[in-house]
């Protein structure tokens, strides 16, 4: 690996993209740069943040599931009241900002879930760019509603079928029809990984997450959180709600990754829990693979953490101890979307309730008077059929 | 001088370096196939490594890393290969081509240290660009192994630097996009080569796309070889069959033989 650079979290990151993309990613880093320094890039975002998305979200204060946990007082951030149901919004507005001032026409996107892609859609319709988006063919069937909502957005969602047909295989389609068409085709990734500036940039663009929620909290309380929780798939909703926190020693981070079936199977997706070093999609950063460097299948029932990589800055952040890691399975997560449907009338996304599952944990170790603030990334309506088929095979 | 530079000098253009997926469909296969290709004069090989995620290969190419990976061929199965031809006393250049992931949990340094001692002649890292490959170039000059560098035609500004620091020869991407067989190229493609042949102070090869005996005889007017990858795992993929039969294999193997020789027509 080579020296330690601004493109590096420690070791971590990097750009190890095909050398047809080099200039385009330099490009892209250089005018990400610019666009940051320039006071109407952030008032056109500002204005955006506010009057389409709906910014400031709110942040509540879950007392009927305080109540049941019998510990710390647990806060939600609430990304899932953003336009279009989750954090992914943030980044999408940043990047087609930069892209149309740039002067690309089209952007690209993978999508796993599929809330990524409906963010890249809107954020196309509103500014009338062209869209396609990759998303693997096991997650256009778990996810139909997303796939629906993309295309009466205006974009072309594309199915790929290779490989494991999930999140990881899409990023790959994606990287390779960004070569393709890299002259006039804005790359719009959805998570805090990829080559340099990828994560760098999405994170910059999530991080008012976390400073919102601290301002609200200081507002409310008085004071900042004693732990903070995210759920990390890719990682970005988790690295927008810790950025502001990282230098507040006193205030412990923890990231949620998706136990799937239990840690001590191979299905999961808990790259940091469980994966080593290597380079995947660009980056370096914690992948799960094999002895012979090949990237495995990853599970989850939750489509947006079913990948088997993660941001660089969190395998960072891993290897440095500032965030603890875990992992909760998947039934801990439908029972943690249960749970805060029945005491707080909130319906969370399954990526999402993994971060609620370990926050109840968690509270039950503090006391009354610490206070855990969680990420709440999205809203659960793009899950109802799974979390059914799920139930209905429980009866 | 090395074995791979002496290659150049000694064969004339059109030079031609085919691309082969190592186990498709079988290792035995792969090392009949380096030998006849030594004998049918190519200038050198590439050998590749299959990776679960093959972000520069198209579909031809991420089809054949699959077969491969299906067979669970690895880093040591390859470098067994290049043991087993030199042992057969093949002595056309080969040329390791990966994904950096396999690399390194192979161990870089026990990966040239081995590729060395076998006789791997060259390495390829589709994933690696100049601006990330110091370390690696660096081990590599210590193993005596090139790395061998592209440049692409959104290279830019950056071509001379690349050219400098490339080991071996200068891979030249024919055009935007993944491997795979391509019909035409651009008409800029021909400057685009001849800045890149000006600047270089080795040997520039170019790839993606080269299918035909058309494409390499316009191709070789402007650079010293050419690279065949797609068109060459795909017909090896259709012959499969006769391949992996004793009695009919050789016969297939002289098709194969038959198409490169074509191809410096």
């Amino acid at each position: 690996m080579s020296t330690y650079a601004h493109d590096r979290f420690g070791k971590f990151g990097g750009r190890y993209v095909a050398e047809t993309l080099m200039n385009a990613v330099l490009e892209l880093e250089q005018a990400f740069l610019e666009a940051i320094q320039d006071p109407s890039f952030q008032e056109d975002l500002r204005k955006l943040y506010v009057h389409y998305s709906g910014r400031p979200t709110p942040l509540t204060f879950a007392k009927r599931l305080t109540e049941y946990a019998g510990g710390a007082q647990i806060y939600l951030k609430r990304e899932d009241l953003n336009h279009t149901g989750a954090h992914k919004i943030n980044n999408t507005l940043g990047q087609a900002l930069l892209a149309k001032r740039m002067g690309k026409k089209k952007l690209i996107a993978e999508t796993g879930a599929g809330q990524h892609g409906v963010a890249t859609a809107t954020v196309a319709a509103l500014l009338d760019m062209q869209c396609h988006i990759y998303m693997g063919e096991e997650d256009i069937k778990r996810q139909q509603l997303n796939v629906f909502r993309m295309e009466l957005l205006g974009a072309k969602v594309i199915p790929v079928t290779t490989g494991s047909r999930t999140l990881k295989d899409a990023t790959n389609e994606a990287l390779r029809q960004w070569v393709a068409q890299v002259e006039d085709t804005f790359y719009l990734m959805g998570t805090v990984t990829g080559p340099h500036p990828y994560p760098q940039m999405v994170k910059y663009f999530q991080r008012i997450i976390g400073d919102e929620a601290e301002a609200q909290l200081k507002e409310r309380v008085g004071r900042l959180p004693n732990d903070v929780v995210a759920c990390v798939g890719g990682g970005s909703n988790a690295m927008g709600i810790f950025t502001a926190f990282l230098e507040e020693t006193t205030v412990r981070l923890h990231g949620v990754e998706a136990g799937g079936k239990g840690l001590h199977t191979d299905e999961h997706a808990a790259t940091l829990s469980k994966g080593s070093p290597g380079v995947l999609h660009g980056t370096y950063t914690y992948v799960i693979q094999d002895e012979y460097g090949q990237i495995q299948v990853a599970h989850s029932i939750s489509a947006g953490l079913d990948y088997p990589g993660v941001g660089p800055e969190h395998a960072y952040l891993k290897d440095s101890k500032r965030v603890k890691y875990t992992a909760v399975t998947d039934k801990e997560a439908l029972e943690a979307v249960s749970l805060l449907c029945r005491y707080e009338g909130i319906l969370p996304a399954l990526e999402s309730a993994h971060a609620v599952a370990e926050a109840i944990k968690l509270a039950r170790k503090r006391t009354k008077e610490e206070i855990i603030l969680v990420c709440l990334s999205g809203r659960g309506d793009k899950d109802v059929e799974t979390i059914r088929a799920y139930k209905g095979e429980k009866k | 001088m090395n074995r791979l530079a002496s290659s150049f000098e000694e064969n004339a253009n059109p030079r031609i370096i085919p691309f082969m997926m190592t186990g498709d469909p079988h290792l035995e296969v792969t090392v009949e196939l380096i030998i006849e290709l030594g004998r049918a004069g190519v200038t050198a090989i590439e050998l590749g490594v299959p990776f679960s995620d093959p972000t520069a290969d198209g579909p031809v190419i991420q089809a054949a890393s699959e077969r491969a990976l299906h067979q669970q061929i690895t880093c040591y199965d390859v470098l067994q290969v290049g043991k087993a031809v030199r042992d057969r006393g093949c002595n056309t250049p080969l040329i390791l081509f990966s994904y950096l992931n396999p690399l390194l949990q192979y161990g870089l340094q026990k990966l040239l240290q081995d590729a060395s001692e076998i006789g791997f002649d060259g390495l390829i890292i589709p994933d690696l660009p100049y601006e990330e490959s110091s370390e690696i170039r660096e081990l590599c000059m210590q193993y005596g192994i090139p790395l061998i560098l592209f440049v692409a035609p959104t290279t830019k500004q950056r071509i001379e630097q690349i050219v400098k620091e490339s080991q071996g020869f200068v891979y030249c991407v024919s055009s935007l996009g993944t491997t795979g067989i391509r019909s035409q190229f651009a008409p800029e493609i021909a400057s685009f080569l001849q800045t890149v042949k000006e600047k270089s102070p080795l040997p520039v090869a170019v790839g993606f796309g080269v299918a035909t005996p058309k494409h390499v005889a316009y191709f070789s007017q402007y650079v010293d070889a050419v690279i065949v990858g797609s068109a060459l795992v795909q017909l090896i993929h259709e012959k499969r069959e006769s391949l992996l039969d004793l009695d009919k294999r050789s016969y297939a193997l002289q098709d194969i033989i038959k198409f490169v020789k074509e191809l410096r027509k």
